[in-house]
């Protein structure tokens, strides 16, 4: 990799300052899995790396209804910590299907946002569930919906000099969840992968339900139409089936060099029907 | 600048530079070879150590920031300076040949057995599914594994 200067600020403060200061020119080092190959590939030529592991930002908590995890939150934390399995399993078991063990080891809730790449497992997590994001600048601080956050291929609406210092999930009643996805090698980013949570009233109908996918465009696409085909209705296999229909009918993904867009549509189709059908399975259990 | 870590037990401070990665600092400044250097971008696994005990690949963190965090390789699993019952299963299962991916296997495995003592099939290949060999076609491998296992829970 090309030469930097290495800087690790030890509070928020001064990382927001240093990021203003070297705009541009700098890049935010967090868990290192994906900005690190892309230095040794020179993809990037950072003249400052920010490393902001120093700052304390690794909190998960939960208190008034809401989940709060910090940036620097790593995979594994999500596969372990009690309060996730708790109150937001879905993470856990998206974190599961992230990259191999030693990404797992160090990548963090932040950086994948950040990234923003288009197959990664926790935007579209994110975007299921309707997250909210918290970013920070030297000039003040803001949320962003999920739902907004992602702009295109690795791009975000953060802004320069901004972020990401953490995710704050909404409490969903007792629920369903599932993740799906097929990758052509283990580890690789998902061809595919799709985020289902429902949860069912007292006469055993839909009354929430959340759907959405990564790989299937140049961001996490939320598949609203389908959840609607879910609301109000019992969960049978027929039902299940029309809904994974009109998610894939919304679909219009993009071709590469090893798959197609129709094969990714149909896997999508597919895997939406699987995951809504563990979902479902959850959430009557 | 300083990197400070504790290598396999032993606090050390190395100057580094600031775009050195963990896996050049032991191989090219320490002479650390049992730690292999394969692709550089955390999907080969002939690089694994382990970071505070969990593994990492050391071609993706800079030696800068280790922050005095413990750094275990291969080497620093050889106990009184014998073998490890895992580098002895996978000789015995012939899980090793050409050898190059052989320590990154190794030290992954002793993760995994660490923290599960009675891995299923399943979770042995999901496990290793990071370690990459173009030697065995994997089943000695896992063959190994289960043997290592078997025999770390009989206290042998």
């Amino acid at each position: 990799m090309y030469g930097f200067e290495y800087v690790a600020p030890e509070t928020l403060d001064d990382a927001l300052g240093l990021v203003r200061e070297h705009g541009d020119d700098a890049k935010i080092l967090a868990g290192g899995q994906s900005l690190i190959p892309i230095l040794h590939y020179r993809l990037a030529r950072p003249r400052v790396v920010i490393d902001i592991n120093s700052l304390p930002l690794g909190d998960v908590t939960a208190d008034d209804g809401r989940l709060r995890i910090g940036a620097l939150v790593r995979y594994h934390e999500l596969e372990e910590s009690d309060t996730i399995a708790r109150r937001c399993p879905v993470l856990a078991e998206a974190a599961r299907l992230i990259g191999n063990v030693r990404v797992r080891t160090l990548g963090t809730v932040g950086g994948s946002l950040a990234h923003a790449d288009p197959a990664a497992e926790l935007p579209a997590v994110m975007t299921a569930l309707d997250a909210r994001l918290a970013v920070a600048s030297a000039s003040g601080r803001r949320t962003l919906a999920a739902r907004e956050f992602f702009t295109g291929p690795l791009t975000t609406a953060l802004t320069p000099g901004e972020i990401v210092t953490g995710v704050e999930i909404a409490a969903m009643a007792a629920h369903g969840w599932a993740v799906e996805e097929i990758s052509r090698r283990a580890g690789d980013f998902a061809i595919v992968a799709v985020v289902a949570l429902v949860r069912l009233d007292r006469l055993g109908r839909v009354d929430d339900a959340r759907l959405a996918f990564g790989g299937v465009a140049d961001r996490p696409v939320h598949a609203h139409a389908a959840e609607d085909a879910l609301r109000g209705h019992e969960p049978t296999a027929d039902v299940v089936a029309r809904a994974a229909h009109v998610a894939r009918e919304g679909l219009d993904p993009p071709s590469d060099a090893f798959v197609s867009g129709a094969y990714r549509r149909h896997v999508a189709g597919v895997l939406c029907r699987r995951a809504l059908t563990r979902a479902v399975a959850r959430a009557l259990a | 600048m300083i990197a400070r870590l504790v290598l396999n037990g032993r606090p050390r401070e190395v100057d580094v530079r600031p775009n050195q990665t963990l896996l050049e600092l032991l191989r090219d400044t320490l002479g650390i070879f049992d730690v292999k250097e394969g692709c550089d971008e955390g999907v080969c696994g002939v690089c694994t150590v382990l970071l505070d005990g969990r593994p990492a690949s050391s071609c993706l963190v800079l030696a800068a920031g280790l922050r005095g965090r413990a750094v275990t390789t291969l080497r620093g699993l050889e106990r009184n300076g014998g073998l490890h019952p895992l580098q002895e299963a996978f000789i015995r299962h012939g899980a090793v040949q050409c050898g190059f991916c052989t320590p990154g296997f190794v030290v992954a495995v002793a993760d995994l057995l660490e923290k599960d003592a009675n891995p299923s099939p399943a979770t042995v290949r999901e496990a290793l599914s990071g370690n990459l060999c173009r030697c065995t076609g994997y089943q000695k491998i896992l063959d190994a594994v289960h043997l290592a296992a078997t025999r770390r829970r009989a206290g042998s």
